[in-house]
Parts: C-alpha cells; structure tokens; sequence
C-alpha cells in the first residue's frame, strides 16, 4: 500500500567509510564482547567462547558445536537450565551496533536466543550494513524480528546502566571476515 | 501515596506538596539531568536530525490523516496474520476484554510489558476485581507496583525513587507476591536488577497468558512493535502460549518502511542511546514460534474526540519517548505525581485534556501547568507543538465557563477590565488608585525585584492564587499620563515624583 501523502524522505546517514570498524566500535560500546575471525576458524573460536558452558543451537546452524544440544521445542523451563545458545543473525547494523534475528532456521525460535545467559551470535561481515535504512529494506515484516544492541539492560535505578536483567547477561558477537 | 490517580487533586495543590519533599526533588534533578545530556549527546551525532524529526512527523501526520482507512488495513493483516482483532470504545470495554481472554484459558495471573496504554485504562485493578493478578515484570513499573505506587515518569516511572528506596521496597515486599529479595541486598543497582531477575523468572516460565501494548502498528503487513531494554518484553511476547496487546488506535503506521525515521527516533529521543538493547516485530501468529494465540485490542478511549480537535490533534503524533519531561522545568520540579495521569509533563498537561475533556477541575488545571517556554518543541521528535496547544486547551478551559452561573473570578477580572479599557476617563480613575496601592504595596512589601522594585507579597482574596507562586510587581506610583501632563511629555523637569524604578 503506498502512503496517502507523499512523505518527505528520512535522511540517510552518511556511508561510514569503514562499516566493519564501526559495527565492532558500536557493539562494544554497549558492552557486548566481540571476537573476529577468519570463517574457517569459526569452529574453534565459538567452542572457545562457549568453554564448559552447556549450550543449545538452532536446528539449521550449519556448524558442529561440540556437547551442544539442538533446539527441538524446549521448554522454557528447560532452556533456563542451558547456560549458552549459539546463533547466526540476519544483518548487523554499523551505525546503532545492532544485529537483527529474523528467526530462520540458523538463528531458530525466539525462546533459545532469550532464556540462556549467554548468547553468541555468529555475524558475518558481508551482513552488516550502514543504518538502519537498510536494515528495513533487507527484513521480511511477516516474519518475527528481533533486534539486539548489548546485552540485556536497565537504567532504571537512578539511571545508572545496568547490564543483565531478564535477557542474556552476556552477548558475544563472533564476526566472522 | 495509594495506588490510583483517581481523586487526585488540581496540579496546583498537587504541585505545592511535591514541592516541600526535597528528596524527591533531588531524585528528579539528577535523573532529569543525566538523561538530558544522554540525549543531547546522541541527538548531536546524527547528521539531518531536523530532516528526521520532519520525517518523522510527517509519518505520523499522514496516518492520523486516513486513520480509518489504515485502521481498516491494519485489521485485515492482522486477521490474515493469524490473530483476533478487537475493538474497544473505552477503558471499560478494553479491560473486558483482556480479563476475558485470561478467563478464557483459566489464567489467575498475567504478565505484562510496560505499557502506557493499559496503565491508562486502569487494567491491573480491573483483572484484579476479577480475581487475576497483573505482573508487572519491567524494573521500574515493578518497583512501582511493589511499593503500592504511581508511576511518575513516562519511561523510567519509578525515576522518584532512589535506590536506598528500591532496596527498601524489594525487602518489604517481594516475599508477599513471590520469591523474596535475598538477605544480603544491597542498594547497588546491579544487585537490585538481579533481585528482580531472578524473582520475575519464576513467573515468565510458568505464565499463560501475557498482556503488552505496542509502541507502532504497521498497517499494510500487520506488524506489532515493541521497544524495551531489559528483555522482559522479550520474555512476555514470546514465552507464554497466549498474548494480548493492547494498542492505541494512533499507534498505527502505514507501511513497513515507514519504521525507519521512527526507530532512529525514538532510543535516542527517549533513553538517549543510539539503539534500545531489543526491540521484538511480530505479525499475527508464527507457527511453531512464539504465542500460538495472539489478541489485538483496538483501544479508542478519547483518541477520535482527540482526532477531532483541529490544533490538538498533532498530540496523537507522540511516541512517548518522554523527551519534553526531562526538559520541563516545571517537571523537574514537582515530578509526575502531581499531574494526576499517567501521562504527566509537557505531553500529558495536553494529552489529558484532548483525551478527557476539561469538564473536571484536575483536567482543567493542566494546560496551565507550563511555563509555556518552548523547552518541549524543541526536543519532540515528531515535532509536537506543545506551547500552542497548550494555548489552545487554555481557551477551551475558559471556554467551557462562559455559561458558569457563577463567573470564576478571573472572568469578572476580566469583564471589569474590559470596562475600565473602554473609556479614557474610567482608565484615568483606575490608574490613579492603582498608583495608591502601589504606594502603599511597596511600604509593605518585603521582596525587591532585579532593578530595584519592589513586589507584593502573597495578597488575600481570590489573588491568592495568582501570587501563591509568584511575584507581583507593585503596581508604579505614577502612571505615564500623569508623567505627562506633570512634565508637559518631559518639557519639565522631572525630580520630585517618589518611587521612580
């Protein structure tokens, strides 16, 4: 449906030259941990980050994460009792340091990217792009999204930032290229 | 403080007590402050953040434009998408039919996402006469609950409370209504926010049924948006097996892409970040994902009389980022209580009144709780132009008297102005005995104003009301004419007159 009036266009922010750099400045600075790598060494880096942590994935990952269980309707309950979930993402968004889940079979349900404390979400770097413009361009509506910038957080308490209420404390963002 | 806004008194008695409690006005100060430069910071690293908030009003103009039309669009995708659509003229049939659904899946309890719609229709103290609990599961509206409290700011609704207080209120309370807070509590923010994880936890994983708004409704896909920070939204849209949202009918966008100018608006109009840490886009029900029931309540309750009023309308444009409170200076320094809504500040002070009418005294004391300084123009990202509409519910206040059988004071101020106005000889006579006051209000008067004059005190009488929170110049001894006609238009010499300022 086109809009009843013409609208005056949204600004676009300038194309940053170095896209990458930014994104990993920007998902630092809400305090998420970020590690890149080759994509051949993806493997190695995510079974490092993971550590002992038990860990679920989503069905269509499309890499072996040893000890790992795969997502088959857990329970809520059940996934609280998981320490770890590793996904992939749709697009990283430079500007805002988000990553966007659109829920395909790599990054799974909503529920295993919300329950686990710890949530590593494999990005690569072709998916990232300058603002979030472009991120609506590349997103389906009719699918669920889930945009994600740091860990869980609150500033509630005299405004002070406090990371980790009721969604992953701990958000590492492996950037593979 | 009991838990409801309803009886509470006009803004200016409100005002005066909020007033008198320094800590309050402490708390206020400091969380006004460092959410202003938040924002500012953020706001001056977007290039064209003018063109944006252009864009941004104009997505939101051109839907109010045709809202019923996209109205019509949003329900067909929304039914298409798998949920059921509701609509509900007021709180009364928005409440029934929230408590309806829950009753519908035998559900004793909810849990809820911070939403500004259903605090404004009152729908925790409606599920709970029917016997349902409402959780509240955002920090700040959790600490409200708890402490048996109204919210007093838009985003951050406990921004009253220190943490001493938090701490205090999740030591009293948190055992009544589920897991305790831990003995070791401190009042460190960190161990607060754990506190309250692990107490809400207990009840994300076992809810049925979770009630949220939505902060946009894409009309031509059908798409619900929420933005949080905590992820108990998250927790709330997808975990249980059914979700009700209620959602404003000025809430609806047309299209998908008119998202963007609205997302780069809204973190950092609000919470003065580049991006809000989650923000949830659902449409209807996803198979195998998330709630498999999904309820949309269409919310009028005053939004059409709202639509109907030529400079009020841009109102609906708001997207509650909670912007004009933190730069208000007449919100720093009474809070939100005082404003008798959920919708306190700048936005609220004309919200009510388009929503409401102003045919109660706490509505109508509203428009006037504004120093009319622009402050909130200037910082509304979708360009609301607070102060003008402001203006305007002021003159429907007055309005609203004209057929008073017993004038309001200030209309027979009024009327005897105009009289005395009307005739040179009248002006003459009124300007001579104002100069007597004012003789004989500056030997009395104990305050003098930059410049050397004096003013008058509080004055009796129906004045009082006007000088309880200001100053009254003292009125010159000696008006301009009698300045004349004394130095012939200043031919004369011009020494001896007493009490030149």
């Amino acid at each position: 449906m086109s809009p009843a009036v013409d609208l005056p266009p949204a600004p676009r922010a300038p194309d940053r030259g170095d896209l990458i750099a930014l994104f990993v400045e920007r998902v630092e600075d809400y305090r998420a941990l970020v590690t890149r790598c080759a994509p051949d060494e993806v493997g190695s880096v995510v079974a490092e980050v993971l550590g002992s942590a038990s860990s679920v994935v989503p069905p269509g990952l499309g890499l072996e994460v040893p000890g790992s269980v795969v997502d088959d309707g857990w329970t809520a309950a059940e996934l609280d009792a998981i320490d770890a979930v590793v996904t992939r993402a749709r697009v990283g968004i430079a500007e805002t340091g988000t990553i966007v889940l659109d829920h395909a079979p790599d990054q799974g349900r909503r529920a295993i990217s919300l329950v686990p404390d710890l949530h590593v979400c494999i990005v690569d770097a072709t998916q990232v792009v300058a603002d979030v413009p472009d991120a609506i361009a590349l997103l389906d509506p009719a699918r669920p999204t889930t945009w994600i910038s740091g860990p869980s957080a609150t500033s509630d308490i005299e405004l002070d930032r406090v990371e980790g209420v009721h969604g992953p404390r701990t958000l590492h963002v492996v950037l593979l290229g | 403080m009991s838990g409801t806004f309803v009886g509470m008194p006009a803004f200016p008695t409100a005002a005066r007590e909020a007033l008198a409690d320094t800590q309050l006005r402490r708390n206020l100060a400091h969380a006004t402050r460092t959410i202003r430069d938040k924002r500012a910071a953020v706001v001056a690293e977007v290039e064209g953040w003018e063109e944006l908030r252009v864009a941004g009003a104009a997505v939101k103009e051109a839907a109010l434009r045709d809202l019923a039309t996209h109205l019509e669009t949003l329900e067909a995708s929304l039914v298409r998408a798998g949920a059921t659509v509701h609509w509900a003229r007021d709180a009364e049939e928005a409440c029934a039919i929230v408590a309806g659904v829950a009753r519908d899946h035998g559900a004793d309890e909810v849990v809820k996402v911070k939403s500004m719609a259903t605090a404004e229709i009152g729908l925790n103290e409606a599920l709970e006469a029917e016997g349902i609990a409402a959780w509240e599961t955002d920090l700040a509206e959790l600490i409200v609950q708890l402490g048996d409290d109204l919210p007093s700011h838009i985003l951050v609704p406990a921004i009253h409370r220190n943490r001493a207080e938090v701490r205090e209120i999740f030591r009293r309370r948190m055992g009544d209504v589920g897991r305790p807070a831990p003995d070791d509590l401190t009042d460190e923010p960190s161990m607060l926010a754990g506190a309250a994880r692990e107490h809400l936890r207990d009840k994300f994983l076992r809810a049925k049924v979770a009630v949220s708004g939505a902060n946009f409704a894409v009309a031509d896909t059908g798409t619900l948006v929420v933005v949080e920070s905590e992820g108990n939204g998250r927790m709330c849209l997808t975990l249980p097996d059914v979700l009700v949202s209620v959602v404003g009918i000025e809430k609806v966008v047309a299209t998908w892409s008119d998202l963007d100018p609205m997302l780069r608006l809204l973190p950092r109009s609000s919470t003065g970040e580049r991006m809000n840490p989650y923000t949830s886009t659902w449409s209807g029900v996803t198979p195998g994902d998330g709630p498999q029931e999904v309820h949309v309540v269409l919310l009028d309750n005053g939004r059409t009389r709202a639509l109907a009023d030529d400079v009020g309308r841009q109102a609906l444009r708001c997207i509650r980022c909670s912007a004009c409170l933190n730069v208000c200076p007449v919100y720093e320094r009474v809070g939100g209580h005082a404003y008798g809504s959920v919708y306190p500040g700048p936005i609220g002070a004309i919200l009510n009144p388009l929503l409401n009418g102003v045919s109660d005294e706490q509505t109508a004391s509203l428009p006037y709780a504004s120093s009319l300084c622009g402050a909130c123009f200037e910082v509304c990202p979708v360009r609301i132009d607070i102060p003008s509409v402001l203006v305007d519910q002021r003159a429907a206040v007055v309005d609203s008297h004209r057929g008073d059988r017993v004038p309001k004071p200030e209309a027979v101020v009024m009327k005897a102005a105009a009289w005395t106005f009307s005739d040179a000889r009248r002006l003459r006579w009124a300007e001579r005995a104002s100069g007597v006051a004012g003789r004989v209000l500056g030997r009395f008067s104990r305050t003098t104003l930059p410049g050397g004059r004096t003013a008058a005190g509080r004055l009796p009488g129906p004045a009082a009301g006007w000088t309880g929170a200001r100053d009254l110049p003292a009125p010159p001894p000696e008006s301009f004419r009698e300045w004349w006609d004394r130095t012939d238009g200043g031919h004369r010499p011009d020494d001896d007159q007493e009490g030149r300022s």
